[in-house]
């Protein structure tokens, strides 16, 4: 964590003024973020802000309207011919993005396959590795997120904590160079999210690149090299958690993490952010 | 006139033959219907407008219009458009193209009721089109649309009987003109009414089944 890492480095994730309009509605408005290797990059912000938005764009689940986003140096999406931009085929799409490993909120398992099965289809499928390799790695990536005992079972006879990290393993068996985490544990019960995030911190500290869209203050100030703040769709604040949650000024982003330390607090209230 | 069962035994051989190529039109007809329906359903979902324009007009016309006259139009008026089948090939096509039509209607359904989620997931692992529809989609809206193909399988049966018009010898032709050579039409419409009646107790039984099976996941729930 807080890795070394070397500015200078091509970023394996390069977003250069991104837009992204639904209709008339402009979610995302000149996007630059970079993110380098082994870096963990926590997106922050009010809800409607277009964090997730941006993470989906990066993962090229939506179209961006404006901008370039690069994947280790090749344009995601799109083929610029004489000033102009065309929309490249699914394949195309599909062969840039390949090293990128997506974790989202709803977890999205296939609930007509076994854990096991969830982890070895793509593996299959997508990478052609034989039946009895798959199930191998397959068994290899539950061990590694604790669920040894649980790969026989279908998403639905697993907590919601454990279905997340069903959903880490699968994405973690394709040996992405980066992990994007759309809210992970937004949609888990309180007392299920921690084990999810020791997940992801262990991913972290073995210096696994990753972008997390989040609302847990406390992994973002312990895990990330760098937080993000969006709001109304443009990067209001970024820099070491330090930075960004003790000496950054902007009002909004006070206000977010004001509200957000209200929220949480329950013993004794005192009117200041509390350290990271 | 009592009611004579002899009328059917003294001629089976005929009912035999009608009752075999009633269920022969029904299999392939069926079979080749599921077909085109889950073409039809796939092309005008995962493919642009310019494939799928005229699969809407198909679909629309077969179920806007009499299957009758469809059959009709097929075997009639096939010739015209260079088209010479015999009653048995236009009445199996017929059939067909006309369940493919309500077929791929149940199919389209089946694939927007798999959350969008799970087919983003399997994108972004980097699987086919084609493979997220065998391994991810189908699986599922399997469960889910049984009852309504199992329902349309049997409407189906009965449509075979509309193939007596264009002179395909069915069991429902054999039995009118059993009928209407002895005048014994009590007998023979009542067995003919059990004997459709019989495919629609077949078909659900085999969907009951075939639900459980696939539907394996579903009833897990309680773990």
């Amino acid at each position: 964590m807080n890795a070394k890492t070397n500015p200078n480095a091509r970023p394996i994730i390069d977003v250069r003024g991104v837009w992204k309009r639904f209709g008339t509605v402009d979610v995302l408005k000149g996007i630059d973020l970079a993110i380098r290797k082994s870096e963990v990059t926590c997106i922050i912000g009010p809800s409607g802000s277009g964090k997730s938005t941006l993470l989906r764009c990066i993962a090229f689940l939506e179209e961006y309207s404006e901008g370039e986003i690069y994947i280790e140096g090749e344009l995601l999406g799109f083929a610029l011919e004489g000033g102009r931009r065309r929309r490249v085929s699914d394949a195309e799409v599909a062969r840039v993005r390949r090293n990128i490993g997506f974790v989202f909120q709803q977890f999205n398992l296939w609930p007509h396959m076994t854990a096991l099965e969830n982890v070895a289809m793509p593996l299959k499928l997508a990478r052609g590795i034989p039946r009895e390799d798959a199930t191998k790695r397959a068994r290899a990536m539950l061990d590694k997120v604790g669920l040894t005992n649980r790969a026989e079972a279908y998403p639905s006879q697993l907590s919601g904590g454990q279905q997340q990290r069903v959903g880490i393993a699968r994405a973690l068996a394709m040996e992405p160079h980066i992990m994007l985490f759309d809210e992970p544990t937004s949609a888990l019960d309180p007392e299920l999210v921690g084990e999810v995030l020791q997940v992801m911190r262990d991913l972290a500290s073995e210096g696994m690149t990753m972008a997390v869209v989040t609302h847990e203050m406390g992994f973002a100030a312990q895990v990330a090299d760098t937080v993000v703040f969006i709001d109304h769709g443009v990067i209001a604040a970024s820099g070491s958690p330090e930075q960004v949650f003790r000496r950054e000024e902007n009002p909004r982003l006070r206000q977010f993490l004001q509200n957000y330390f209200e929220r949480n607090v329950f013993w004794q209230t005192t009117d200041e952010v509390p350290a990271p | 006139m009592s009611f004579n069962p002899a009328i059917l035994t003294d001629n089976w051989r005929e009912i035999l033959d009608g009752m075999l190529l009633t269920i022969l039109i029904w299999v392939v007809g069926t079979a080749l219907g599921l077909v085109i329906g889950l073409v039809v359903a796939i092309v005008q979902l995962f493919t642009n407008r310019w494939f799928a324009a005229p699969l809407t007009f198909y679909v629309a016309l077969m179920r806007g219009t009499p299957f009758l006259i469809q059959l009709f139009v097929i075997y009639y008026g096939g010739p015209f458009f260079g088209l010479d089948l015999t009653p048995l090939v236009a009445g199996v096509a017929g059939l067909a193209l006309y369940g493919g039509a309500y077929f791929s209607e149940i199919f389209r359904a089946g694939f927007l009721s798999v959350p969008v989620g799970q087919i983003e997931a399997a994108r972004m692992m980097g699987i086919s089109r084609l493979a997220i529809v065998r391994h991810v989609q189908l699986p599922q809206m399997l469960v889910i649309i049984l009852p309504a193909l199992a329902n349309m399988t049997v409407l189906l049966s009965k449509e075979t009987a509309v193939l007596s018009v264009i002179t395909v010898n069915e069991l429902t032709s054999v039995i009118q003109s059993i009928g209407s050579t002895t005048f014994a039409f009590a007998e023979t419409l009542l067995f003919l009414a059990l004997v459709y009646w019989a495919f629609l107790e077949i078909v659900t039984a085999a969907a009951r089944r075939l639900e459980k099976r696939v539907g394996r996941f579903m009833l897990r729930t309680q773990g």
